[in-house]
């Protein structure tokens, strides 16, 4: 070993346990793992579509079904109103995102438990791992948004104006989906249970989110037990409330856009997002142990 | 690299006493959500204290403390549960301790297991990415040295082939040609050298010879002692997840073989094995005149001596011994025969048992010994320690079981049968 070998000064400094201060973000490492990063989420997507005969059409095939169903069962057995407009766009519109949201959540939540493997044998920002997840599933936001787009064409429905709303409903619905895929991955490792939970839970948010009706069905004043409050800002803390009736209301047209809902939204992603990752990088050293 | 006081703990799974009453299965199966959340919640450990009674909580690493010198190189032994992946684990970040830290200056890369995050569904050139990658490298340094990972691992044919019609020891070669092109200023080895064929492991060597020579730093574990010894200049001892010898590595391969043959373990009433019937207090490896030692000849017999106090009255009880190899093979298991004391329910009181291992019947080598109580009707094991004492069987000049042959003789066993020749010729 030569001298100058011994008195090169470290690059790197790393620090175990109590000399470590606790509870930051350490954004920083994120920053230098980006291409692990990368390599996760091209490893998500080729895994996902690999010896699938169908392979990313599954991504159309999806909100496709769910939307004819949606129609048949409400737009025409039920006979709800869909407020003018076509009917299939009705429901197609929100699925797209919706979808998306769907599956981020529960991929990232399974994202962990899934590579647990990995988790006891190799140190890296285990954040990577639901985000990795949750990115992956852009690949099939954009293949269904194309189709989207294709469909409203094919109505004869111009591009409308309103259109420049979406990337910014789109990145309020990546948000919305690390930030609550944070908060359940970490549960997730700990507590198995919300593995089971998950399918159940989508489900209800489906129905908390205005997918198989319209926002603009809920007042802005209520008076329960004397006290009178606008229910649009307690429906609209979930973030997808405002993305799935935004779509709708920037493809379609026949609604005005519901800012009030994207704005609580907006709020209340950035406050799940930001309180998930800081959970997820208090309990990210327990995982291994866990696991 | 600084490491102080480090301790880590795990939780160990409790069991339960069952119901025996039918009000009392409710009131268990009702509160069961209750007590498995405390449970869950109780996995993490960050903050438990030695002191804090917590019966189930074991310590896998207790207040150990060194420092390495930039390009040591450093062997890591001790025998199986001493804590040595642990802490190879704490000190590459994978898990954190429960007290005590350190501080390490420079790139850290830690090979725990050769091929993480090798997918079978990705193809040899992507898994070279992947692992890289989670390896610490950058995509621009993969890039660079990615003809000699592919030269070096000698898969170059099948690199667009899925991993998953790999042979095993092509994914090996392959993993092992992304670790060995690592650049870091500091390696954390666990026993990779464990798997594989020969000409791999040969390969494996090697390489880290080379690292350990380019003036790196290494910490490398092992059970193997002669690659400890070859690679090593610095050796730790672990034992019982105590840091015993911090030296030369000669002296910490013997601490390390004089560990695993202790002749005598004694334990004070609070902390002894055990439950509410017996507890074990004492156990010794001794010679036919009474002394306790580690080394017996094989032509004299080895008593094996426990002492317990039985704390309530009405078990029948039964010691068992279970006598291991020091590679981990059962020899064989003996119970107590005395029909004075092993089919009638004992008083409370002290006893001692003592069994023999008569003469000229273990082989050369080192033996570790588990100690069992147990009570058969109804089925029930009070305790069972293993690797509680060992000793060495030596024959330091040829004994009556050997022959003529002065060479090794192999076998765990080595009796001294009764053998007849008689000549058949007239």
């Amino acid at each position: 070993m030569s001298e100058s070998d011994c008195s090169r000064p470290p690059r790197h400094r790393t620090v175990i346990g109590d000399a470590r201060r606790d509870g930051g973000l350490r954004l920083g490492e994120l920053v230098a793992y980006r291409d692990l990063f990368r390599f996760l989420v091209w490893r998500e997507i080729k895994v996902r579509y690999a010896q699938s005969a169908l392979g990313v059409s599954w991504a159309i095939i999806q909100p496709l079904v769910s939307a004819v169903i949606l129609m048949v069962v409400f737009g025409y057995v039920a006979g709800m109103d869909t407020e003018g407009g076509s009917k299939f766009l009705f429901y197609f519109c929100p699925l797209v995102p919706w979808t998306c949201f769907a599956n981020s959540l529960t991929d990232g939540t399974a994202s962990l438990v899934n590579n647990s493997a990995m988790l006891s044998k190799v140190y890296f920002p285990r954040v990577l791992l639901p985000l990795a997840a949750t990115t992956a599933r852009l690949l099939d936001f954009c293949v269904a948004f194309a189709l989207l787009v294709l469909v409203v064409l094919l109505e004869g429905l111009s591009l409308r104006t309103d259109l420049w709303v979406l990337p910014l409903l789109i990145v309020l619905m990546l948000v919305a989906a690390a930030g609550w895929g944070l908060w359940l991955t970490a549960m997730a490792i700990q507590y198995r249970d919300v593995k089971y939970a998950i399918t159940f839970v989508v489900q209800l948010l489906m129905y908390l989110s205005p997918v198989i009706y319209s926002a603009s069905r809920i007042p802005d004043s209520l008076t329960l037990a004397g006290i009178t409050f606008n229910p649009r800002y307690l429906y609209g803390l979930n973030p997808m409330a405002g993305v799935a009736d935004g779509f709708r209301a920037a493809v379609l047209g026949t609604f005005p856009m519901p800012w009030d809902l994207i704005l609580v939204g907006s709020g209340s992603a950035l406050v799940i997002w930001f309180t998930g990752l800081r959970y997820f990088r208090r309990k990210e050293r327990i995982f291994a142990d866990v696991a | 690299m600084t490491v102080e006081k480090l301790s880590k703990a795990y939780r160990l799974g409790r069991l339960h006493t069952a119901p025996d009453t039918l009000f009392g299965a409710l009131r268990q199966w009702t509160a069961a959500p209750w007590r498995a959340l405390r449970g869950l919640q109780r996995l993490d450990t960050h903050g438990a204290s030695h002191d804090a009674a917590e019966d189930d909580l074991f310590w896998a690493l207790r207040e150990v403390s060194f420092e390495v010198q930039p390009g040591d190189v450093v062997g890591i032994v001790g025998r199986n549960g001493a804590g040595k992946s642990t802490l190879l684990k704490v000190l590459s970040r994978i898990t954190e301790p429960t007290s005590g830290g350190a501080v390490i200056e420079g790139r850290v890369s830690s090979l725990l297991e050769v091929g993480t995050g090798f997918h079978p569904e990705l193809s040899g050139r992507e898994n070279v990415y992947m692992n890289g990658t989670l390896l610490g490298m950058s995509k621009a340094e993969i890039d660079r040295k990615f003809d000699a990972i592919v030269e070096f691992s000698g898969v170059s044919r099948f690199l667009d082939t899925p991993t998953k019609r790999y042979s095993s020891g092509m994914q090996v070669r392959l993993a092992f040609a992304v670790a060995a092109h690592l650049e870091p200023e500091i390696l954390i080895v666990d026993e990779v050298l464990a798997v594989g064929d020969a000409e791999f492991q040969k390969k494996c060597l090697g390489k880290m010879r080379s690292v350990a020579r380019s003036g790196r730093t290494v910490l490398f574990v092992s059970h193997n002692m002669e690659s400890i010894s070859r690679l090593c200049s610095r050796g730790l001892t672990l034992h019982e997840g105590r840091l015993v010898v911090d030296g030369q590595v000669d002296e910490a391969i013997d601490a390390y073989r004089h560990n695993v043959a202790r002749p005598q373990r004694q334990w004070a009433a609070e902390a002894a094995p055990g439950n509410e019937v017996v507890r074990l207090r004492g156990v010794r490896v001794v010679d036919p005149a009474g002394c306790t030692r580690a080394e017996h000849r094989i032509e004299a017999a080895v008593w094996i001596e426990i002492d317990y106090e039985v704390l309530s009255a009405g078990h029948t009880l039964v010691p068992n011994f279970h006598f291991f190899t020091a590679g981990g093979t059962c020899v064989f298991v003996g119970h107590d025969l005395d029909p004075q004391f092993n089919s009638q329910p004992r008083p409370v009181g002290e006893y001692r048992t003592r069994m023999e291992v008569p003469a000229n019947f273990l082989n050369e080598g080192e033996f570790t010994v588990g100690i069992a109580m147990s009570s058969y009707h109804p089925f029930q094991v009070h305790f069972y320690e293993r690797e509680v004492v060992g000793f060495r069987v030596i024959e330091p000049e040829p004994g009556l079981a050997r022959g003529p042959y002065a060479g090794h003789v192999p076998g765990v066993i080595r009796p001294a049968l009764q053998w007849q020749t008689e000549s058949l010729s007239g």
